[in-house]
């Protein structure tokens, strides 16, 4: 399993070039340094050697991506794609364009924005499998159909939707909990009870639906059959066969989002004023603050590679049939 | 059931408040709340040039001078200084400026005034939550923290905005940031301003200095009421200069250190940002005089009183404008704009045009204060393209025309919910030079009529078009349509009505409108090189005075030429003798002559088709005291009282929880799985079959 993960962290290495590269390219096909350095020094009285000033002070006076000036080696060293990429790779984020310390503020944002994901994480999957179960438990029943219309009438619900209706309804309405704000330790509860809560009903449509496909698919097989046969209560069949077998896919689908938890919620953040990661990437992707985004664009990718990489181990432990070498 | 019932309606007479967003322990104490929907990018008050960084930097920085807070117009008045410097004629066509500042001025407490804090280790500074968790000390306030704030303005680790515009003006400033460049080539050692001489500007004593300035520059005391000219400690510099303090984003540009009433003792711009009272603030009286009606809304019953009368400042971020707008009615912020989809609910606007809160609003007791901003936004022609620009009589005639065909007043009703004023000129409402009544209205564009002014009809238009060369929109030579191309920088699908009506406008006199949306990179970017034909921008004011606002009209200001202000690029040579006569004369009759002469040129060049002021609407709950609007000054939280006692009342009345639709959803969701649950039971008893 070891030499598995070794090659596994070694495949990683291309992809993540490929990625940077990539964000890169999408980001300065859009922006120019020049972009750059007027978005950060404001709209009035920007001088042309301010300009210049700036992008020589963030090495965004150097081109982009191979250096006519300059020979050997540094024909590609001094361009501004080396120099903003290396140094991701042993995870030096260096500073934001408004020289804040991107790492610092990855250590700080991480906090709240876990806070808000596991619970929706955990809590979402519990009720979804719960609700899927149910669902499978009755189904070509009344119980079903309209379980099943249920989830789909959820999953056309715009997340927007059930935030500013959750806002309206919990917070202005009815005045249970606060509308938005963020504090730390115990405090905290009161202003994440409701962006938990909208984060799982809006799961539970898609979720209920996809857990439910994979338990009748489980439901229709010989062994479920044979369970039944020799007389085992239907809970049973439920709980100790169909929900262990259907692991596999639903490992698939929930493992692979762990490490991106992460990165926080783009919206939900923003809405709920939680300062978390997905509050600082939309930060950075307004303000064009390339260094933000390209951190932010690199972690995710490495979360996912991890993500993808903890779903096959995952395999094992729960398929004893499934062999990583 | 029947007990369900009973439990919801008992809950829903609970008396507790469950959706404060502040913690308890701050419950009855002198707190504001405010918002923050930005957070601000540089807190150095060298670097800081935006609206929304000055609410913060004004209340710590204090510049020699400040705004009068209630008298209108516009007025300077000391603030550190112990009176408005004169300008006085020196050698060589100059003016030097003497400021005295006041003794006995104690900075804020910090640990930049403690010399043990200069010399930290980097393992105790990473231990650091905040600077404040260090010793603090302070010193008394010297003319050579203005002087040292100054020569801040060149340095080469800084950003200044002004900087180019003050080197022409200080004495020595542009060879000093020469000088200062050149010698700095160690970035890892403190930049010690003081031992770098700069010529322009001169201590007298430790309470006195002077700047002198290369020709007379009347404006120059405007620029004494920003915090580009605040004083600066050169401890708080080589305090957080020390290894490591970047890394924990202690920096001068994060942390601010100044003299006002007001220090920033939490700075979290992601959530949260907190201005406490300086403890060392030497006090200072409310203002004994306003403008008429001041005292009659209750301006002046603070009259010599001591400020700050607020202990705290919180700053919420709110990114966005729902949250922020029902936290306001629920009483969790002091007062607010009014987003635009909330409008009715706030705002009723009689057919007259008479303003007034909607019933809820009062019964709430909320305030509505309305102000003209010292802004415009104008739709630009670029004097170099070849239809639209230039000094012909065709491009003129064909200029005139459009600006009476854009009904600007329609935009400001359907698009601005009535929140502006149309501009008649290019000069701000409130700046010396802006006529009122019959004398204020563009006659190009408009007829004084039954005592206002009233839009030309499109017929003057089209005959204006037809004069041009284009008789029903065509060229007169070639019988081509006449098309025309607006750049403006989009915010998405939301723009479209905008759009539809700007081209609705052009129709009117039958010219066709493309409309060029663009992100605002590649606006500017046009705007730089003059390849843009029509374009909408605009303009806040630095200060009060003419000059900043005639200067965007100014010859040698053209962006394409000079990468200056004028982004119409607009020449006339009449017009460029007037304003260089016009921007060094103080405020007197002569001045206001030239300026009549400026503004008719502009009415006539239509240089600029029309544009508007914004009138800023801003709603204040019944127990935030003091509060008026002041487009100049943001050092305002100073003047602001709270009614503490009334505003705890007020909110537990308004957010009473309420239990039962919730126990009510607990109860349907109960009462729905019963079926599930019998059948379940029911297929678990079930014999096989």
């Amino acid at each position: 399993m070891i030499a598995y993960i070794i090659r596994r962290t070694l495949y990683a290495i291309p992809i993540l070039i490929g990625i940077n590269f990539i964000t890169f390219g999408l980001f300065f096909l859009v922006n120019t340094p020049d972009d750059m350095a007027r978005m950060q020094l404001g709209v009035k009285r920007v001088t042309p050697e301010a300009i210049e000033k700036w992008k020589a002070e963030r090495g965004y006076d150097k081109p982009l991506l191979y250096n006519a000036a300059e020979s050997g080696r540094r024909f590609l060293t001094e361009t501004i794609f080396f120099e903003k990429s290396v140094k991701l790779f042993v995870f030096d984020f260096g500073r934001a364009e408004d020289n804040r310390d991107i790492a610092n503020e990855i250590r700080t944002r991480m906090g709240p924005s876990l806070a808000l994901a596991v619970p929706v994480f955990l809590v979402g999957i519990a009720v979804n499998i719960t609700f899927a179960l149910g669902m499978a438990f009755f189904r070509a029943t009344y119980l079903d159909l309209w379980g099943v219309i249920l989830c789909v009438a959820m999953m056309s619900i715009s997340s927007l939707f059930y935030i500013i209706g959750g806002q309206y309804l919990v917070s202005k309405l009815w005045h249970l909990v606060p509308i938005s704000g963020y504090a730390e330790g115990t405090d905290a509860v009161k202003f994440l009870v409701l962006p938990v809560l909208i984060g799982v009903v809006g799961g539970i449509g898609a979720g209920s639906r996809w857990y439910r496909t994979l338990f009748l698919e489980e439901m229709g097989k010989d062994y479920v059959r044979t369970a039944r046969a020799k007389g085992l209560a239907e809970s049973a069949v439920m709980f100790r066969h169909v929900l262990q077998n259907a692991m596999i896919p639903i490992l698939t689908g929930v493992v692979v989002v762990i490490p991106l938890l992460f990165m926080g919620s783009l919206i939900t953040e923003s809405f709920f004023g939680i300062p978390g990661l997905g509050s600082y990437t939309i930060d950075a992707i307004q303000a064009q603050d390339f260094a933000v985004v390209r951190a932010m664009v690199f972690i995710g990718s490495v979360l996912y590679i991890l993500g993808l990489l903890l779903t096959d181990l995952s395999y094992t432990l729960v398929d004893p049939r499934v062999r990583l070498d | 059931m029947r007990a369900l019932l009973v439990l919801a309606i008992l809950a829903g007479g609970c008396a507790d408040v469950w959706n404060d967003p502040y913690p308890a322990s701050d419950r009855g104490k002198n707190i504001l709340y405010s918002a923050f929907t930005e957070r601000p990018k540089h807190l150095d008050p060298v670097q800081s040039y935006t609206e929304d960084e000055a609410r913060f930097t004004q209340q710590v920085y204090e510049p020699p001078l400040q705004y009068d807070y209630l008298r209108r117009p516009y007025a300077l008045v000391p603030l550190t200084a112990l009176e408005v410097p004169k300008a006085v004629p020196a050698r060589g066509g100059g003016v030097v400026y003497t400021i005295r500042i006041r003794r006995g001025i104690r900075y804020q407490p910090h640990p930049a005034f403690v010399p043990e804090n200069h010399a930290l280790a980097r393992e105790r500074i990473e231990r650091l939550d905040s600077p404040y968790q260090l010793p603090t000390g302070t010193r008394e306030l010297l003319a050579d923290d203005y002087i040292y704030e100054i020569k801040r303005l060149a340095s080469p680790r800084l950003h200044s905005p002004i900087l180019g515009l003050m080197a022409e003006k200080i004495v020595g400033l542009a060879a000093f940031a020469e000088r200062l460049r050149k010698f700095d080539t160690r970035r890892q050692d403190w930049l010690d301003l003081r031992k770098h001489r700069l010529e322009g500007v001169e201590k007298v004593d430790d309470y006195t200095y002077r700047v002198h300035l290369k020709e007379p520059y009347p404006q120059f005391v405007y620029w004494l009421a920003m915090p580009f000219f605040a004083p600066l400690p050169w401890e708080a510099e080589k305090f957080f200069h020390q290894p490591g303090m970047a890394e924990k984003n202690f920096t001068l540009d994060w942390w601010p250190v100044g003299t006002g009433a007001y220090m920033l003792t939490q700075n979290d711009p992601n959530a949260k940002m907190v201005l406490e009272r300086n403890p060392n603030f030497r006090g200072e009286p409310y203002p004994a005089e306003g403008e008429p009606g001041d005292a009659a809304a209750g301006l002046l019953a603070e009259a010599g009183k001591t400020m700050p009368f607020i202990d705290t400042v919180v700053f919420s971020r709110e990114k966005e404008s729902i949250p922020y707008w029902n936290k306001f009615l629920q009483g969790y912020y002091d007062a607010s704009g009014i987003p635009g989809d909330t409008f009715d609910q706030a705002v009723r606007v009689a057919v007259g045009g008479e303003v007034s809160l909607t019933p809820e609003m009062q019964a709430k007791g909320i305030q509505l204060r309305t102000s003209p901003d010292t802004t415009i936004l104008y739709l630009g022609v670029n004097w170099l393209d070849d239809v639209v620009g230039g000094a012909s009589d065709r491009a003129r005639k064909l200029r005139q025309a459009i600006a009476i065909a854009v009904d600007w007043e329609e935009y400001i009703s359907i698009f601005l919910n009535g929140r502006g004023v149309v501009a008649h000129d290019p000069l701000a409402p409130g700046i010396f030079g802006q006529r009122t009544g019959r004398e204020s209205i563009n006659p190009v564009t408009h007829v004084w009529k039954d005592g206002r002014a009233q839009r030309r009809s499109v017929e003057e238009a089209r005959a204006l078009l037809a004069a041009a060369g284009y008789p029903d929109g065509r060229s007169a030579q070639t019988g081509e349509p006449l098309v025309l191309y607006l750049d403006t920088v989009g915010r998405g699908p939301g723009d479209k009505p905008r759009f539809d009506w700007w081209r609705r406008q052009f129709a009117r006199i039958a010219v066709q409108l493309e409309i060029r949306d663009t992100d605002w990179n590649r606006f500017q970017e046009k705007i730089r090189k003059g390849s843009q034909q029509l374009y909408i921008l605009g303009w806040n004011a630095d200060y009060p005075d003419p000059e900043n606002f005639l200067f965007l009209l100014h010859g040698a200001q053209s962006r394409a030429r000079s990468q200056g202000e004028n982004t119409s690029n607009y020449v006339n040579p009449e017009f460029d003798a007037l304003f260089e006569r016009m921007k060094a004369m103080p405020s007197t009759p002569e001045r206001q002559r030239i300026i009549d002469r400026m503004v008719a040129l502009y009415r006539h060049d239509a240089p600029w088709v029309g544009g508007f002021h914004p009138v800023t609407y801003g709603l204040s709950h019944a127990w935030m005291l003091n509060g008026k609007p002041n487009n100049m000054a943001r050092n305002n939280l100073k003047y602001l009282r709270v009614d503490v006692d009334r505003r705890a009342a007020l909110r537990a009345a308004w957010n009473r929880p309420v239990l039962w639709p919730a126990l009510l959803i607990l109860a349907v969701l109960v009462i729905g799985s019963v079926p599930a649950v019998v059948s379940y039971r029911r297929r678990e008893r079930m014999a096989a079959r």
